[in-house]
């Protein structure tokens, strides 16, 4: 055991450790956009919509996420046309490149989870709401999206442990994230045991708080 | 579909041993992971605190932490505790592990702690009531075991276990980074080489959509047969 090592690496750890919470939060919140509007389509009795979102979320649930990031940073700067519009100005950087392919991903777990939530709420509630003189929007607005928030919390806040695991893929792409940085550290020193406790340490730790923020958001939407 | 041809003029016969490849690692990862749940889902139900603080640990460690740095654990330390182990027994020569053994020692681990997790979930969900039958009946523990609580464990876990498989499956995309020659690397090694990644990198998306396809469609013909008589 290199003690001293361990003591060294912590701070540049901690710092990558930065890099991932960022990489976590941006993707996290672009990919609740992109599920949500996919478990709306889902629910939509349009068989083309319908099929359009399915389809989606069984591509990237069904991929690897390396090769949906390959496929975003290698692959698309190889189209020409891609080359000359705005977009380039975000495809060439491997940051935006790994948040796309984080928030692809999420967004297809995230909307397969609220779409659920969306179909375990009681038809009675809507009617109660209905009866009630309630307007359809009001009704999604004001009651089916808190319930289904509720229902989803246990399951989304699997997902965010999972993204999180994710996010070391972004060293695959140059990003010196947690892993990027632990992986740097190995390679120089050959010491796997003691990065991988202070590197695993901090990913545990992450996961721990995010558990018990859930664990609180639970509680708080609870019926009780 | 030139790029795909068999032979010395396309990369297809080399992304179809790939595609083996990619099976074999995931089926012998997933069969480590059982032999990993096998160890610790008793250790997790055991009344002892000590044992069930060793397989919280397991669990917890390998579900907190990104599989990629386990895998660069065993990638970069698997020789050294290997060589460790051999010098005991009087062996200093330099050992080197195979790609294939390492990547699917790695993902074997992370893939039975998520089995572990699903064997503890299906035991513990058995009715009180069929272990008490099974003591009243006069069977000894293995018949106990085989015929009445194995059988209802596999249909209750069935389910998540065919989950367990799909993270194992994909998961196995990452050993990659160590060489073995699977699905990702040579997609990786033939968009190098041809400069078209976009068409490799799809096509490797192609390949493991199939994959995951195809198993579930056994796992499903798997899960009726289990479910006969409920």
């Amino acid at each position: 055991m290199d003690l001293e090592l361990m003591i060294n690496s912590l701070p540049k750890l901690l710092n990558a450790a930065l890099i991932t919470l960022k990489l976590l939060s941006v993707s996290l919140i672009i990919g609740l956009f992109i599920g949500l509007f996919f478990a709306i389509l889902r629910l939509n009795k349009n068989i083309f919509i319908n099929s359009f979102a399915y389809g989606y979320s069984y591509v990237f649930r069904g991929t690897p996420l390396l090769v949906q990031i390959f496929i975003i940073y290698f692959g698309l700067g190889q189209i020409e046309y891609l080359r000359s519009t705005v977009l380039w100005v975000i495809l060439k950087e491997p940051y935006w490149c790994a948040i796309i392919a984080f928030a692809l991903n999420t967004g297809a777990y995230t909307s397969e989870i609220l779409r659920s939530a969306f179909q375990t709420i009681k038809p009675g509630i809507i009617e109660a709401g209905k009866s009630l003189g309630i307007s359809n929007k009001v009704i999604f607005y004001k009651i089916q999206i808190p319930i289904a928030i509720r229902q989803s919390l246990p399951a989304y806040g699997n997902e965010i442990i999972l993204m999180m695991k994710g996010t070391s893929l972004a060293s695959t792409v140059t990003i010196m994230d947690l892993t990027g940085v632990a992986k740097y550290i190995i390679s120089t020193t050959f010491k796997p045991i003691e990065v991988f406790i202070v590197a695993g340490g901090i990913y545990l730790f992450m996961t721990f708080i995010i558990h018990q923020v859930i664990k609180f958001l639970e509680k708080k939407y609870s019926f009780n | 579909m030139e790029l795909l041809a068999f032979g010395d003029t396309g990369w297809g016969d080399e992304l179809f041993y790939a595609t083996l490849m990619t099976i074999a690692v995931s089926i012998t990862a997933m069969f480590i992971g059982f032999l990993f749940a096998l160890i610790f889902t008793p250790l997790k139900l055991s009344k002892n605190k000590f044992l069930n603080f060793i397989a919280n640990s397991y669990t917890t460690i390998i579900r907190g932490v990104p599989e990629l740095l386990v895998i660069y654990l065993f990638f970069f330390g698997g020789t050294g505790a290997v060589m460790f182990v051999a010098s005991i027994f009087g062996y200093n020569e330099y050992i080197e592990i195979n790609a294939f053994i390492t990547g699917a020692f790695a993902i074997g681990i992370i893939s039975g702690a998520y089995s572990t997790e699903v064997f503890r979930g299906a035991i513990q969900s058995i009715d009180k009531g069929q272990f008490e039958a099974a003591n009243v009946l006069g069977l000894n523990k293995f018949g106990k075991f085989f015929k009445i609580i194995l059988p209802q464990t596999l249909r209750l876990a069935i389910p998540n276990l065919s989950n367990v498989w799909q993270i194992t499956l994909k998961d196995t995309s990452l050993i990659s980074v160590t060489g073995l020659v699977e699905i990702m690397r040579q997609s990786y090694i033939a968009a190098g080489s041809t400069r078209d990644p976009l068409f490799f990198y799809s096509f490797a998306a192609v390949l493991y959509l199939l994959l995951t396809f195809v198993s579930m469609k056994l796992i499903n013909r798997l899960e009726v047969k289990y479910s006969r008589g409920y």
